[in-house]
């Protein structure tokens, strides 16, 4: 062969063998005359004439392409169905260096994917994404797929499709191409000898794209399944070439590769120590006073706080809960609250423990913290024989007694009005909890609540409710 | 097919040992000098053959094939010698 040079042999960047089989390890595992091997070489030249193989990451689906990693010696992933420009995205957002390449089928991205190639797309993510349509489930026997041609019979529409129940062709690159971000989307397909040469420009296009830090960029190709679709490949080839592209038009949809900017580099994530500042949240942790005095008495509380979103039930919780962190104990504070962000019902679990707390719902409370009606006659029945209720309001509705509980009924929002602020209800009422239960210590909740107030006012208002609620037990204890 | 007188401008190799067989690259040589052999390779499949002779060395037949190392395709070097080469079918 002297006489000759190499004009066209295997890619660089396929790896010498193939591991995933003991034998065989030249060959991929596409069946005869399938269109991922032709995809898969045109997308292998590419990277080698781009330079890119030390720096490219190839995504690979779900479908009969799981398996592109086994081929290309380049930064691999493999993904949940349909989820690859999800993972690239990440990729491409944590590497911006690196060159993010998402295979998928037409199963694979039309239909469980959807979503994500339809944001990823939005987003104008900096992405290629190959998009491999052969109008059938491969992988799993010949299933319809969204892109499936009306009237073809599959397992799944053994009739042929019909558009009343399964809907018509899914034209992926069309409906990408009402989007305002994509730089560059075309249809191409491996039906001859023509359209596999428009086929490997348009993939290396896709890439260099990339490469020059242009925005989304995909190539959706038509490509044969001659084992689905029953027919020899050279049939196979010949329909998608004469059938399949009557039903996807070849072509440009979107090229902004001339005036499309590169991207602005992502801004890097801020540096841990700016992130107290982003949450304004104070500096430090005030020195927590656990250390010299941790709570020595045995402690299970279980308590269950309850009422109206807006009420303050979800902070009271959490003031008893990281109280209970100071004083050195087991805690866990779950929230469970509806869809609304005021007046819909709200309530929280709390548990404070010297031992470790096996689960944070409180199903079976010994405290329960009731601000308004509804939820002192929901959760009563649940309290623990010789439990502590703390009920808001002036007196116990009917029917609501239990004679093996203690009852501490005070107006407890009512009685922060007079401190200045009815929303420091809730911190009336845990001083009240605190002061008739006796089990924390002051300094444990007042750092707590150094912590979790929001400003300066608060603080103050806090404190004083929770001083408040103390004084109101001795005062006038009632039923 | 090309006159034996005048010097290939291509070739092609096919490695039997990597082709499945699908006859895709038989269909992509407009100038049909390649095709499927009559016997089997180990695997089972009837691999392609060159005819040994004919080939421009335009890769189309490369291309077409979804094999990643089936097909390689030459091209006659810039200065070719006088010899012809020896081209040997796969
Ligand atoms: C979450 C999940 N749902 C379903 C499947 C089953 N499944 C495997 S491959 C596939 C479809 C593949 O079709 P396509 O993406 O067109 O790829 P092809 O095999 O045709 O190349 C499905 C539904 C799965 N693996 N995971
Ligand atoms: S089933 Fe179809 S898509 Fe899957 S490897 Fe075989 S020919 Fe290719
Ligand atoms: S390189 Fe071209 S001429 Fe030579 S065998 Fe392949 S298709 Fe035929
Ligand atoms: S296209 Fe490739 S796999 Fe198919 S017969 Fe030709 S050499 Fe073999």
């Amino acid at each position: 062969m002297s006489e000759f040079d190499i004009l066209h042999q295997r890619a660089k960047c396929f790896y010498d063998s193939f591991e995933r089989k003991a034998e065989l390890q030249h060959q991929t595992h596409y069946c005869p005359g399938c269109g991922h091997g032709i995809a898969h070489k045109l997308i292998a030249q590419a990277i080698d004439e781009l330079g890119i193989q030390d720096r490219t990451i190839l995504v690979s689906p779900v479908g009969c392409s799981v398996f592109a990693y086994y081929y290309f010696d380049v930064g691999n992933v493999q993904v949940a169905h349909g989820r690859a420009p999800a993972v690239a995205t990440a990729m491409k957002r944590a590497l911006p260096h690196g060159v993010v390449l998402s295979y998928q089928g037409d199963g694979d991205l039309a239909a469980i994917g959807t979503a994500e190639i339809l944001h990823a797309a939005n987003r104008g993510e900096p992405i290629t994404v190959f998009f491999l349509n052969n109008a059938i489930y491969g992988m799993t026997g010949g299933q319809m797929a969204p892109t499936t041609p009306l009237g073809e019979k599959t397992t799944t529409t053994p009739f042929g499709r019909n558009p009343w129940t399964e809907g018509y062709p899914l034209h992926v690159s069309e409906v990408l191409s009402s989007l305002e971000a994509p730089v560059y989307i075309e249809r191409v397909a491996l039906g001859n000898n023509k359209m596999i040469q428009q086929a490997a420009k348009a993939v290396r296009k896709a890439i260099a794209n990339q490469v020059q830090g242009l925005g989304f960029s995909l190539v959706e190709i038509l490509s044969p399944c001659p084992t689905i679709w029953k027919m020899e490949p050279a049939d196979a080839q010949k329909w998608v070439r004469e059938e399949l592209t009557k039903v996807y038009p070849l072509g440009v949809f979107r090229d902004k590769t001339k005036e499309a900017q590169p991207r602005p580099a992502p801004v890097p994530a801020p540096s841990l120590d700016e992130l107290p500042k982003i949450f304004s949240a104070k500096e430090g942790r005030p020195p927590a006073l656990a250390p010299a005095a941790p709570c020595r008495r045995t402690v299970d509380l279980r308590v269950k706080v309850a009422g109206f979103g807006g009420q303050g039930v979800l902070m009271l919780g959490q003031v008893l809960a990281e109280a209970g962190l100071d004083a050195g104990l087991e805690v866990s504070w779950l929230p469970s609250y509806g869809p609304e962000m005021r007046s819909g019902t709200s309530h929280c679990h709390v548990r404070l423990s010297n031992h470790e707390i096996d689960s944070p719902l409180v199903s079976r409370p010994n405290v329960l913290m009731a601000m308004n009606e509804p939820s002192l006659r929901k959760f009563l029945p649940a309290v623990e024989p010789g439990g502590w209720i703390f009920y808001n309001g002036t007196s116990l509705p009917e029917g609501a007694m239990r004679t093996d509980v203690t009852f501490i009924v005070q107006p407890f929002i009512a009685l922060a009005d007079r401190i200045g602020d009815t929303r420091a209800g809730n911190m009336v009422m845990l001083g009240a909890m605190l002061e008739a239960t006796g089990l924390l210590e002051s300094e444990w909740v007042a750092s707590a609540l150094a912590r979790l107030s929001k400003s300066e006012r608060w603080l103050d208002l806090n404190r004083r409710a929770i001083e408040f609620g103390r004084e109101v037990i001795h005062r006038e204890v009632s039923i | 097919m090309s006159d034996i007188a005048r010097p290939d401008k291509g070739s092609v190799a096919i490695n039997a040992d990597e082709c499945k067989g699908c006859g895709l690259c038989v269909i992509s040589c407009a100038l049909g000098v390649l095709r499927q052999s009559d016997s089997l390779n180990r695997f089972g499949y009837h691999p392609a053959v060159y005819a040994g002779h004919g080939c421009n060395g335009c890769g189309l037949c490369f291309y077409a094939c979804p094999e990643p190392g089936a097909i390689a395709v030459y091209k006659r070097a810039a200065a070719p010698r006088a010899t012809q080469p020896e081209l040997v079918a796969a």
